[in-house]
């Protein structure tokens, strides 16, 4: 059990050191209590449904002709709301340089945003994925998910 | 890590935000103060349940929201006389956006997204300058 908690600790203070996560995901682990104890999962789990919907919607109105950059940007806005949210540091970022594309209506500019923020968001997602999955391993094994603390 | 012990739990809260995810977490983090709380997606809706007679210590209201914004929600609210603690909480961060937040009515503003030290720091001012 030394091991798996070893392992769990050391992923996840990965996922902040490499900028996958943020302290705003800290923010949510604290707010994990007895009374609720899937708080971070349901969290992420609306973030996940949020995003997978948004990334669509960009992806559908960059092949529209004329681009609507205004849609687009008001999409990015709130990718970016939801990333800061849940903590999703490299997305949130993908999403700043996104919004000066649209600005500039620049849309070579924001295709090669969306793959980035497709490619982040996909790691992203299985790299939770993984470590949800960590913390249910030693839930199993020890009664309670140990605090990041 | 252990929450503070529901040093608020006789204020009430309302949040004001079309976003479910911060919908969420405002409200988990009032909770876990002992705040009861209640949650309306947008500016109108924060108006009427005032319409209605209801009254809360602090609301935390967004600015971008379809239907009724922000602004418009903090301006009808003060012409309706709701002396409420109002802290702006948005994602917007030009001086002249929040700049025009602040004159609509709030008591004070802060970045999205809201942290626990934050939330405390409200609530503290709320409770000290109501003792109850």
């Amino acid at each position: 059990m030394d091991q798996l908690q070893r392992k769990l600790r050391d992923y996840e203070a990965a996922m902040f050191q490499q900028g996958f996560l943020d302290d705003q995901f800290s923010q949510l682990q604290k707010l994990q209590d007895d009374s609720s104890p899937d708080f971070v999962i349901e969290v992420m789990t609306m973030f996940f449904d949020d995003s997978e919907k948004l990334l669509n919607n960009i992806s559908r109105a960059l092949e529209q002709i004329p681009v609507n950059f205004k849609q687009i940007d008001a999409y990015v806005h709130q990718q970016k709301g939801s990333s800061a949210s849940v903590g999703a540091a490299r997305v949130k970022n993908i999403c700043a340089t996104f919004r000066s594309f649209c600005e500039a209506q620049n849309r070579d500019g924001c295709v090669s945003c969306l793959q980035q923020l497709q490619k982040e968001y996909s790691q992203l997602k299985k790299n939770l994925q993984y470590l949800f999955r960590l913390q249910q391993e030693f839930k199993a094994a020890a009664g309670s998910i140990p605090t990041g603390e | 890590m252990a929450s503070p012990q529901n040093f608020a739990s006789k204020l009430t809260a309302l949040v004001v935000d079309d976003h479910k995810i911060y919908q969420k977490v405002h409200q988990k983090m009032l909770n876990n103060f002992g705040v009861k709380s209640h949650v309306v997606e947008n500016g109108k809706e924060a108006v009427d349940i005032h319409w209605h007679g209801k009254k809360f210590d602090l609301i935390l209201m967004d600015m971008d929201m379809p239907i009724m914004n922000g602004i418009e929600a903090t301006k009808e609210l003060r012409a309706m006389g709701v002396c409420s603690t109002i802290v702006g909480v948005t994602s917007r961060s030009t001086e002249e956006e929040i700049l025009k937040f602040m004159e609509a009515g709030l008591d004070d503003y802060q970045e999205k997204p809201l942290t626990i030290p934050k939330l405390t720091s409200i609530l503290h001012k709320i409770i000290n300058s109501n003792p109850i």
